[in-house]
């Protein structure tokens, strides 16, 4: 037996045995099984007949589709600018040395730590429609002389979503910017403003050029994590007012599941895969460019 | 050190981060408020004169004695802590030994294996869960702990093989042949010198696991169904609201019971966490 274990080829396939079983029996097989649901008409409890791509063409010719589809592109697209943005610049603060540092870096990433649904129940309750504080607030300060409606109109409702989903991820940016910015060395910075640069010129010309790699795998990370979002819409608007606010995971849901059609479900998570794919191909892509160099 | 004067300071530094950290933190301060607020004081116009939303002069325990009488709150913890751990320590338990063999031994297709984990990690929940669905009523374990104890994994596994993959790969191969010439099997080295220098590493994966598990929706959604058998997020989501009322008192003081084990151990173990989080990043 521990002769066996001496050959390297042999104690490799004993130790990646359980994940790749894990993983083949738990993602492989259910995305083969997905594939093949999207081509049928199988609903709860009805074993579907093939009928080749009728799914995808009937939730293309569908409005709430494609709302949906329009709604995670904007929403991607918006909340990934803002996470970059006010990550970047609370990395930039974090960076520097102050009193308390430790225990402030800490709390920052408490909305990345807490689980995603609780906190948006208390983002929700902020946005109620009767009793809300930011109402209040605004209205109190005078930038407002009636209520705003948060999560009661669709437009509204999808940025209340970017705002929540930007509180949510931008710690996530922060920190591993953060820690980007940490092996930049101090010394660059204090050449270049000898050099008389100022503190923008220093950003663009010296931070940021270095801090480009860790960038790229944060944004990412996050894109997919943001383009298949599901719990926070789930929970802030549920999809609604009428439909408007749905993403493509939570109208996957609610036909998928919460209907019971399988098939147009699986069909419409599936609409995801494209962009998953070209992202992660030029996540891939860019991880083999850096190695190589 | 750049030099600036105090005003600049002041503008560029003290006033932005104050508004990050008040940011951040208020939906927290806006739970804990809510959870201790009556209900007189709780549903009360927005425009009432009297109004005070930032603090309360009643505070009050009737949400969570509500939220323990009415609920089975305390089931759903339990739940999520047992589901949490389960799937942490078989994530761990593949994740290690897979990331040893990726990261120290030589065996064709290691580059093509890695890349498939890696892939894998990227893959969301929300892509496969109507599939799994299916599979996980197939294998008859639908309304089991076990359907999520088997399924995190499937997130957790990549992450913690690619983390502990690369922390291997810095550890000198030398460590391993001293080991081997006094006679240790390669097993043997695996156990006794390498996984005791991973620890560090092994904890960054594990917390970082534990946090994601606990935070996890839509499987934990999907796949239970009976009331008891919940975890924390799902069972605020669908017990908690009554036909279409919400019991904010109760809903605040549920989340804010639900987020302070993952709280704790995140603040003990913060400086491993953010390793955790940074190296899952580095790819």
């Amino acid at each position: 037996m521990t002769r066996w274990l001496e050959s390297e080829r042999l104690l490799a396939t004993l130790l990646l045995a359980p994940a790749v079983l894990l993983l083949g029996l738990f993602i492989a097989y259910p995305f083969v099984m997905g594939v093949w649901l999207s081509l049928s008409n199988t609903s709860v409890g009805n074993v579907g007949e093939f009928v080749w791509f009728r799914n995808f063409v009937k939730a293309w010719n569908d409005s709430i589709f494609r709302t949906a589809f329009g709604n995670t592109f904007f929403y991607t697209f918006w909340a990934t600018i803002f996470k970059l943005a006010l990550g970047m610049w609370l990395a930039l603060l974090l960076n520097r040395s102050f009193r308390g540092k430790r225990i402030v870096r800490a709390t920052m990433l408490l909305p990345f730590i807490v689980p995603t649904v609780l906190s948006t129940f208390a983002w929700r309750w902020m946005f109620d429609p009767t009793f809300s504080v930011l109402n209040w607030l605004l209205y109190q300060t005078g930038f407002i002389t009636t209520k705003l409606p948060f999560l009661s109109d669709g437009t509204y409702g999808m940025w209340c979503a970017i705002v929540v989903n930007t509180w949510r991820g931008m710690p996530f940016f922060a920190l591993t910017l953060l820690a980007g910015l940490q092996t930049i060395s101090p010394d660059l910075q204090e050449a270049a403003s000898l050099d008389g640069a100022n503190g923008w010129y220093r950003f663009w010309h010296v931070t940021w050029p270095l801090l480009k790699p860790v960038t790229v795998v944060v944004v990412v990370f996050s894109i997919i994590q943001t383009f298949s979002d599901f719990q926070l819409i789930y929970v802030l608007t549920g999809g609604g007012p009428a439909n408007a606010t749905h993403l493509l995971a939570t109208y996957a849901y609610q036909i998928g599941i919460a209907t019971g059609l399988l098939g147009e479900g699986a069909a419409i998570s599936l609409f995801m895969l494209p962009v998953l794919f070209i992202v992660v191909w030029l996540q891939l892509r860019y991880v083999r460019r850096l190695e190589g160099a | 050190m750049v030099i600036e004067k105090k005003w600049k300071r002041w503008v560029y530094f003290y006033i932005p981060l104050t508004v990050f950290v008040i940011g951040t933190l208020f939906p927290f301060y806006w739970m804990l408020i809510t959870a201790i607020r009556p209900d007189s004081e709780l549903y009360r116009s927005w425009r009432a004169a009297n109004n005070a939303p930032f603090w309360t002069l009643h505070p009050t325990l009737e949400h969570f004695q509500d939220l323990f009488a009415k609920t089975t709150f305390p089931h759903w913890l339990w739940n999520t802590f047992f589901i949490a751990c389960a799937s942490t320590a078989i994530s761990l338990f593949c994740g290690l030994l897979a990331g040893y063999a990726l990261g120290r031994l030589k065996f064709p297709m290691a580059g093509t294996l890695g890349t498939a984990i890696f892939v894998t990690y990227l893959v969301p929940p929300t892509l496969l869960f109507i599939p799994l669905a299916n599979i996980i009523r197939a294998f008859q374990l639908g309304d089991t702990p076990w359907a999520l104890i088997l399924t995190y994994p499937t997130f957790l596994i990549p992450f913690c093989t690619w983390l502990l993959m690369a922390y291997f790969k810095t550890i000198p191969k030398e460590l391993e042949e001293c080991a081997r010439i006094d006679g240790a099997t390669r097993f043997g080295a695996m156990i006794r010198i390498i996984f005791p220098i991973a620890v560090p590493g092994i904890l960054s994966a594990g917390i970082f696991a534990f946090t994601l598990s606990w935070n996890e929706f839509i499987y934990a959604l999907v796949f239970l169904s009976s009331p008891e058998k919940k975890t924390v997020p799902v069972g605020v989501v669908s017990e908690m609201i009554r036909g279409d009322i919400y019991f904010w008192g109760q809903l605040m003081a549920g989340a804010l019971l639900g987020s302070i084990p993952v709280a704790v151990v995140y603040s003990f173990f913060v400086e491993y966490y953010v390793t955790g989080l940074t190296g899952s990043v580095k790819g």
